[in-house]
């Protein structure tokens, strides 16, 4: 049982005062237990889901003080890690494409709490928050995303490659819409091999015209498999607004004979109930389209500036007005979780995790001369690699 | 629909405009011409063909509003409207079927791929369509498409996004190849691809966007089917084509400091290639290196060789040496990155060794 308003309310006002004349934050952990409370409450979703060819879920997802705070948490570290990779790229660091997530936290923090490591997810070039959530950790995204050898993949991947097979993080891939017949493919696996989970299938507004996607959502649907297109519609493809590129814009009817919901994107709460949601449809009738109404702050990726195709004034707007973050932190002050101070902190420490790791991944070496011929094939395969000049062998196919 | 009379610019029109040693030289000394970047004169190019022929259209990701990717087409939506600038939704193999479509009844797309790579997803229609359909409609239909796009290694982008697709089209029947170099072959071949008749595919290179150079105020179209004399000599014959021009070019520096006196061509036409051009430096020179960026297997380089030997056996006094990429995906670290592309220190190596 949650304790009652009133104990709250006289541990506020002591902790309030303690804090105003300490000049250290207080000793006393008066909220340590209700941090990490998992005694299950409700919260309404604001905004309300759309079906299409579907009944929604109910308006109320269940939740508990641990949760919120893990969410708070888990989002101020990807939200700090995008940040810290743009001032990264800035110094050059880090070369190439860097496409950063800041804004559509909630989409993966959200299905992270509905979901198991059980379950597969797949996404496009915008990976390094749903790396983080499948399990990764920030020293392995920094040294990847700086071309060191102790980077999630090895530093021959990038940015736009990450993966972690033993979590179900299935990456992190470059080409538009490539992703999704390599999902419904993870999906048929599923099925084949009888197992009780489904496949998460991520793409943007842009890849959502792609005819591959329907191609294969043709054949998910014909056979039953648990695959569940998720479509982060951020609304903009690159440089081009969704109304240009699409006539029906509304990603969660496109799928036409497949169900689909529409969710705020936003919301971190909503995506964990449209998310289990949508696992039990997959699992049980085949598969279903979400669609998480999101934005993301910056541009399309570090070389394009993101506000030649859209005002200055909407990006502040909705960072103001529908930030994940922020809406997490009014709902735990709301409840009475935690106060300011305590959220502050949290943001320091998970700062400094940032700033460590990144550290940690500067001291990191670049990858061997060698590794330039590892993994092309399995091992055993013995052919044999010639210098470009073909005078002498550089190293044996491995 | 009729192509209109070229009105736009009334001074002379110079074809065949082959750079010469001294070109460079001879513009400095008229004072003459403008100075600009690649990426600016490929979009002169496409704008004046633009204005000469109200057929010539753009197709691509972001090309219109956006001004495209690398800003080759910045300001033409503006000034030709959107339908003739057309930015259209992710949808690679769809837009460039559309593309062929097009022409097939008169008009003259242009498709960009954003990144060459991209175009893969479209390699069906290329090949298919818009590189057959001329010769299976028994001559009745023309495809005058240009397919262009960047492509080759740059600076870590990924192994996805550094994919050379010369190699993939060359062997496809009824497709024309070119690779731009300058900013002066640049608008050259634009034009020129835009004129020709057949489809033809025009690979830009990610890094050399922003190459400066001073060229001709006057209008001139390159020769599609024609390589370029980049430096004449005697020692050997060096081909090479796009990005691996400079690498070549600054390894020249080197190897005229210790006294060889290498021929410098510049391919150009990756399909088909320029054997006259090619086979008189070989008679010449004797000695060939071909120095490529696409992978060793299949690529531009080893159809090259086939060809030298076919053709100029007999005047050879060397086995042809081949520099190429590694046949690895393109790794993403910078140290990996660089040893799988040819690098300037190892020519002057291949030369010494072809040499002496």
């Amino acid at each position: 049982m949650a304790p009652s308003i009133s104990t709250f309310r006289r541990a506020i006002c002591t902790r309030v005062n303690a804090s105003r004349f300490l000049a250290s934050p207080s000793p006393f952990r008066n909220f340590s237990s209700s941090t990490e409370d998992s005694t299950p409450f409700t919260v309404d979703i604001a905004v309300p889901f759309k079906g299409h060819k579907i009944e929604p879920p109910p308006q109320v997802v269940e939740t508990s003080a641990k949760e919120l705070m893990t969410f708070f948490k888990d989002m101020s570290r990807m939200r700090r890690m995008e940040i810290a990779s743009d001032q990264l790229y800035k110094s050059k660091l880090i070369r190439g494409f860097c496409h950063l997530y800041d804004g559509q936290e909630a989409v993966c923090i959200g299905m992270e709490a509905a979901l198991t490591r059980e379950d597969n997810i797949i996404t496009a070039y915008r990976d390094h928050c749903t790396y983080l959530g499948r399990g990764g950790t920030l020293p392995e995204v920094f040294s990847e995303l700086m071309g060191r050898k102790d980077g999630c993949t090895l530093g021959k991947g990038g940015s736009m490659h990450f993966y972690k097979k033993e979590n179900g993080f299935y990456g992190g891939h470059g080409i538009v819409g490539a992703q999704i017949p390599l999902g419904v493919g993870l999906a048929f696996a599923q099925k084949y091999e009888k197992m009780k989970a489904a496949t998460f299938l991520l793409y943007g507004d842009g890849a959502a015209n792609q005819g591959q996607l329907f191609e294969a959502l043709n054949m998910a649907a014909l056979w039953d498999l648990p695959a569940v297109y998720v479509c982060e519609n951020n609304h903009y493809g690159m440089g081009t607004a969704e109304w240009r590129a699409a006539k029906c814009p509304e990603y969660y009817k496109r799928g036409d004979y497949v169900p689909g919901l529409k969710v705020d994107g936003m919301d971190a709460l909503a995506v964990k109930q449209a998310v289990r949601f949508a696992k039990e449809h997959a699992l049980s009738k085949g598969p279903i389209m979400l669609e998480m109404d999101t934005y993301r702050y910056h541009g399309h990726s570090m070389s394009d500036p993101g506000s030649t195709y859209r005002t200055r004034d909407e990006i502040s707007g909705v960072r103001q007005e529908r930030d994940p973050i922020e809406r997490i932190r009014k709902l735990i002050l709301f409840k009475e979780i935690a106060t300011v101070s305590d959220l502050k902190n949290i943001e320091k420490e998970v700062k400094k995790e940032v700033e460590d790791a990144v550290a940690k991944a500067k001291e990191s070496s670049p990858p061997d001369a060698s590794e330039l011929f590892s993994n092309v094939y399995v091992k055993g395969y013995g052919s044999q690699v010639f210098g470009c000049d073909r005078k002498h062998s550089t190293a044996t196919l491995s | 629909m009729r192509a209109p009379p070229s009105t736009v610019r009334a001074s002379k029109l110079v074809t065949n405009a082959v750079a010469v040693k001294s070109e460079t030289a001879s513009i400095a000394a008229t004072k003459s011409g403008h100075e600009l970047l690649l990426f600016e004169a490929l979009r002169e190019g496409l704008e004046e063909e633009m204005e000469r022929d109200p057929r010539v259209c753009v197709l691509g990701e972001d090309v219109g509003h956006y001004g495209g990717s690398y800003k080759v087409t910045k300001g033409l939506a503006e000034k030709f409207g959107d339908l003739r600038v057309l930015d259209t939704p992710i949808a690679e193999n769809s837009f460039t079927g559309m593309a062929v479509g097009a022409a097939m009844t008169g008009l003259r797309p242009i498709v960009e791929g954003m990144n060459m790579g991209f175009l893969l997803l479209a390699y069906n229609q290329i090949s298919n369509n818009c590189g057959m359909l001329h010769y299976t409609s028994g001559g009745q239909f023309t495809i005058p498409v240009v397919i262009r796009g960047p492509g080759g290694v740059g600076r870590q982008l990924g192994a996805e996004h550094s994919q050379r697709l010369e190699s993939y089209f060359q062997s496809v029947p009824g497709l024309q190849m070119v690779a731009c170099s300058t900013p002066y072959n640049a608008k050259g071949l634009m034009k020129a691809a835009i004129r020709s008749e057949n489809p033809v595919i025009l690979c830009e290179h990610v890094l050399l966007y922003n190459l400066k150079e001073r060229i001709p105020d006057e209008e001139y179209v390159c020769c599609l089917e024609r390589a370029e004399l980049v430096r004449p000599g005697k020692d050997v014959t060096i081909l090479t084509y796009s990005r691996m021009r400079h690498h070549v070019l600054q390894a020249a520096k080197s190897l005229i400091n210790k006294g060889y006196d290498p021929e410098i061509i510049d391919i150009i036409s990756l399909k088909p290639f320029d054997l006259h051009t090619i086979g008189n430096s070989i008679k010449k020179t004797h000695k060939v290196l071909i120095v490529e960026e696409c992978m060793r297997t299949g690529g531009i380089g080893a159809s090259l060789r086939a060809s030298i030997m076919d053709n100029f056996w007999d005047y050879l006094d060397a086995p042809i040496m081949c520099l190429s990429s590694q046949d690895v995906p393109t790794p993403y670290a910078g140290t990996l990155e660089e040893a799988t592309v040819v690098q300037p220190p190892q020519i002057v190596k291949a030369i010494k060794q072809l040499c002496g």
